[in-house]
């Protein structure tokens, strides 16, 4: 789970702007999962291209702020760029040049753009449809189409104690800090950082017994109230015209 | 490390995890009844917050999975509560995918919940010493555990992965040290300050409110 990502980038309700915003998040939910899965099975140079192209026109849609979007795009995680520097050199095939005594052969680069190019595809749709769409409209989507109401149930609770407890961590942090605590690879600040863990363990299981009894205080009897969901409009009509033939045409250019 | 992100894994390889995940969930959900659930969204979120904490291990730096630690205090609750934090960092920062949910959720849950499973009844009345040995043998496996079981989706998916699924599996090591020697700490912590906390006595304590 990688660095500076801040917990802030889940709080952000509301932000859904552009012409993506009008559209059922249940309709937007059902569209990023079909063309995510009908992208692991692109191979082919055109249907990738393409499956790109429509990554970026649905990006530009939703409008996606540039740099942060740029940003988790090239934020490959480690073994991702192992694999993109092990592939044109552990894969048979033609050479096209030696490095360092090693041979990088042509099919190896190939597939090394395949893998880019539908990592950065996936990425870039996910983060158009889904990502502005805001936590408590994601759950009510989940269920919408089928996930367990707990589970949607478990994902609403949970994102709002990440910010419960993203400030109790950084309080604690800067409690440490203020007493002179430099983070560093020894027994001290091993010990430090798992007591600090085990913490926020004891803190955490004090809160869910205290939620839960707010919870039984304010007459809660075990059952959560239904999700919501309003009926689809023409937009999502729209939508679920154009993507029907989006996909289509991607497996078209790939199969055919 | 474990975030295996949409592209990359082979089509029945992200069927196989979806099917083991969405039984895993099935049978962790059964197990927990609605008046439970904020006491795993609690958790969920902790974990969650404390997997953004960056522990030095010698040159490099790790962040944790504790999914050790979270078998160990939630047991089966934790599927859903990395399945939980594993949506959010795939649609919110961009870590992982979404067809990968499965076997990500797989690899990095089931080791946790069943390591913890099978070394729980030690942790029964321990005192903080051979809590740490426990925390940290089964911190240490569970890690092992996901860092064979990425290396393994990776070569099941495509022959030509074999070499950096290698990789991949060497480069665990720090994680496996630090994340042994923090849960041990913890543990220790925990069996000092309140030892009936593993395996879920927050869960089948019920009525009792914590004095706080």
């Amino acid at each position: 789970m990688s660095g500076k990502a801040s917990a802030a980038a889940i709080f952000a309700e509301n932000r859904d702007t552009g012409p993506l915003a009008a559209i059922d998040p249940r309709v937007r939910l059902v569209a990023a999962i079909s063309f995510l899965v009908l992208l692991a099975t692109l191979h082919s140079a055109p249907a990738l291209a393409a499956a790109l192209m429509a990554a970026m026109v649905v990006a530009v849609f939703a409008r996606l702020p540039l740099g942060p979007t740029l940003r988790r795009l090239t934020a490959v995680e480690g073994f991702l760029l192992f694999l993109l520097l092990t592939l044109p050199l552990t894969m048979p095939g033609t050479e096209l040049f030696r490095l360092f005594g090693l041979s990088v052969s042509e099919e190896g680069v190939n597939r090394a753009i395949v893998i880019i190019v539908r990592v950065n595809a996936g990425v870039l749709m996910a983060a158009a449809l889904l990502s502005t769409m805001g936590t408590m409209r994601l759950a009510g989507a989940m269920n919408g189409i089928g996930v367990p109401p707990r589970i949607a149930h478990l994902f609403q609770l949970t994102v709002r104690y990440i910010a419960v407890f993203h400030e109790e961590y950084a309080r604690l942090r800067r409690a440490m800090r203020a007493r002179g605590f430099r983070a560093g690879s020894n027994r001290h600040s091993w010990r430090s950082l798992g007591h600090l863990l085990g913490m926020l363990v004891l803190r955490s299981a004090e809160r869910a017994e205290r939620v839960a009894w707010a919870m039984r205080a304010r007459g809660f009897s075990g059952s959560f109230p239904a999700f919501s969901q309003r009926r689809l409009e023409r937009p999502d009509y729209l939508l679920l015209l154009v993507w029907p033939a989006l996909l289509l045409a991607l497996a078209w250019l790939e199969f055919s | 490390m474990a975030h295996i992100p949409d592209g990359v894994l082979s089509v029945p390889v992200l069927v196989g995890g979806g099917v083991v995940t969405a039984a895993a969930l099935a049978y962790a959900l059964k197990k927990l009844d609605e008046d439970r659930l904020p006491r795993v969204a609690v958790l969920a979120a902790l974990f969650f917050v404390a997997s953004l904490i960056s522990v030095a291990v010698g040159p490099t730096s790790v962040h944790l999975l504790l999914s050790g630690l979270m078998g160990l205090i939630i047991g089966w609750s934790a599927v859903p509560a990395v399945f939980v934090g594993l949506v959010l960092q795939a649609v919110f920062f961009g870590f992982g995918g979404v067809t990968t949910l499965g076997v990500n959720t797989m690899n990095i849950a089931l080791p946790g919940v069943l390591w913890a499973m099978l070394f729980a009844p030690l942790l029964a009345n321990a005192n903080p010493r051979r809590a740490a040995m426990v925390g940290a043998t089964v911190a240490a496996l569970s890690v092992a555990s996901t860092a064979v079981m990425v290396a393994l989706s990776l070569t099941l998916s495509d022959a030509s992965y074999t070499l950096s699924a290698r990789i991949v599996l060497l480069s665990y090591g720090p994680l496996l040290v630090g994340e042994a020697i923090l849960t041990g700490f913890a543990c220790a912590f925990l069996a000092r300050v309140s030892p009936d906390i593993f395996l879920a006595p927050a869960m089948r304590r019920g009525g009792k409110l914590a004095a706080s």
